[in-house]
């Protein structure tokens, strides 16, 4: 089974290890390798995005390596894509400047 | 945990028998590299900032201090602003040869190199004498880095170093993190590890500032990219805190400075540093080296190769891709964690045990390859000036 990884015992998103598929079931494991959970992912999920391991609401944050990353721009449920379009940063919002410059 | 390391005065300890060829400033370059050329043990360096920067004396005299240095020849023209007499009265406080060819005193470009090559060539052999031998590895002094990032890095490379910068700390040795432009955005974590609050004051400072300069107004840099977001970086926390996991957990001690007259040096008694700087890799390497570092480990997920004049780089790639097209420049292969073959703790622990070797003697395979980079680094004064950043850190 393809594997996601979570890089904190607080964190509440995992990281793809490989490119994942709408509606495949991947493997949750931690630093040491060890299969946490399984989560049914509900998008396509590229290589080094993240997949929602919980359920966030809007306003809520975001946690990986057991930090904070940012805070839920809309409701979030376990399974869903998480990034730009659902996250935004507390310490820098993104400007299309950004989305441009390579 | 122990290594073999080579004896210098005043209690310091080596891992590198260098003899460093330096030309003071750019136009006496060619003249030292072909003093060292060909000369097994001897590397030329310089700086290109020109010979009235005095600025950058302190980064030249740290660099000839430090204990991978065995002896040091400099190179004059004679009429250069940094004049060669300070210098070698800095560098012989720790009690290390330093001699001088000056091309205007003796008279000849060619009697020079050829002055310069009976001085080095008698450094080289006297280095050449000195054995090895076993040190605890509370002497050692590591830097970390990363460069050529991708998506690996932040979940393989720099965890993995993390792991082993914690190892090393726990044992006794002291590692050093330099690059705050990286850290910008992981302000709380790092400042949460201060062991102090004057250091937690210092460690905003050390960030606070490099923000002040990468945004100043109509010559602003963004500090999230589109390939970083392609990447599935989705916030600056996200990158910056990937980034800075390469520092491990343990307690943050101080941030070592540098301004126009000086550059710390990494106390004796071990534990973590960060480091004040520049992100560009040979320029940071060299500041590291001023400030006492041994050895680098440096994280690179697309495959930087280089090396260091005077600190030995250990590569570490998280990228399956580029370890098997680059294994011939890549030293550790991280990307075992990507293909969930190993856990992140293991392979901290291989780079335990690298880093241990190259301090014993071990080439890394950019020494192999001949790779000795260096370039020195230097903050704009009237920058600073504008922005009103002042060196003024307690």
């Amino acid at each position: 089974m393809k594997r996601a990884i979570m890089m904190d015992e607080k964190d509440n998103v995992a990281t793809a290890l490989v490119g994942l598929v709408a509606g495949e079931r991947v493997e949750v494991v931690s630093s040491a390798q060890e299969v946490l959970e399984q989560v049914m992912v509900k998008d396509a999920i590229p290589l080094g995005h993240k997949i929602a391991l919980a359920n966030m609401a809007e306003g809520d944050e975001v946690i990986k390596y057991g930090e904070t990353i940012g805070k839920a721009s809309r409701d979030i449920s376990v399974g869903d894509y998480v990034h730009i379009h659902n996250v935004e940063s507390i310490r820098l919002p993104l400007t299309e400047h950004m989305l441009r410059s390579k | 945990m122990e290594f073999l390391g080579f004896e210098r005065p005043k209690d310091l300890v080596g891992v590198r028998s260098i003899v460093l060829v330096m030309a003071i400033a750019d136009c006496t370059e060619p003249a030292a590299r072909m003093i060292a050329e060909g000369m097994e043990g001897a590397v030329p360096v310089t700086q290109d900032h020109g010979c009235i920067a005095m600025d950058v004396v302190p980064t030249l005299v740290g660099v000839a201090r430090n204990p991978n240095v065995a002896g040091t020849l400099l190179v004059a023209m004679g009429c250069e602003g940094i004049q060669p007499e300070p210098l070698i009265e800095e560098i012989a406080k720790m009690g290390k040869p330093v001699d001088v060819v000056n091309i205007q005193k003796i008279g000849s470009t060619r009697r020079a190199i050829s002055r310069g090559r009976d001085l080095a060539r008698g450094m080289v052999e006297q280095a050449k004498k000195q054995r090895r031998k076993p040190f605890d590895v509370s002497r050692l002094v590591v830097g970390v880095k990363c460069g050529g990032s991708d998506t690996t890095s932040g979940l393989a490379a720099n965890p993995a170093i993390g792991v082993m910068s914690d190892m090393l700390v726990d044992a006794g040795a002291a590692v050093v993190m330099i690059e705050p432009i990286e850290a910008i955005g992981a302000e709380k974590p790092l400042a949460a590890r201060a062991v102090n609050e004057k250091v937690k004051q210092q460690i905003l400072k050390w960030i606070g500032d490099e923000e002040k300069r990468w945004t100043v107004p109509g010559a602003e840099m963004d500090f999230m990219c589109r390939g970083n977001i392609e990447g599935g970086l989705t916030t600056l926390e996200e990158k910056s805190l990937g980034a800075i996991h390469k520092s491990g957990h343990r307690p943050i001690k101080g941030v070592l400075k540098n301004t126009e007259d000086y550059v710390e040096t990494v106390p004796p008694g071990g534990g973590f540093y960060l480091q004040d700087g520049t992100h560009s890799e040979p320029a940071a390497m060299s500041y590291m080296a001023a400030a006492g570092v041994h050895i680098v480990v440096f994280a690179t997920g697309r495959g930087g190769t280089f090396g260091h004049a005077i600190c030995p780089i250990i590569k570490v790639t998280g990228n399956p891709d580029t370890w098997s097209r680059m294994s011939e420049d890549m030293d550790i292969n991280a990307s075992t964690i990507m293909e969930g073959k190993e856990s992140i703790e293991s392979v901290g622990k291989r780079v335990v045990e690298e880093v241990l070797a190259v301090a014993s003697g071990r080439m890394t395979l950019g020494e192999q390859s001949g790779l000795y980079n260096f370039s020195v680094w230097r903050r704009d004064p009237r920058l600073e000036v504008l922005l009103g950043i002042t060196q003024q850190w307690d």
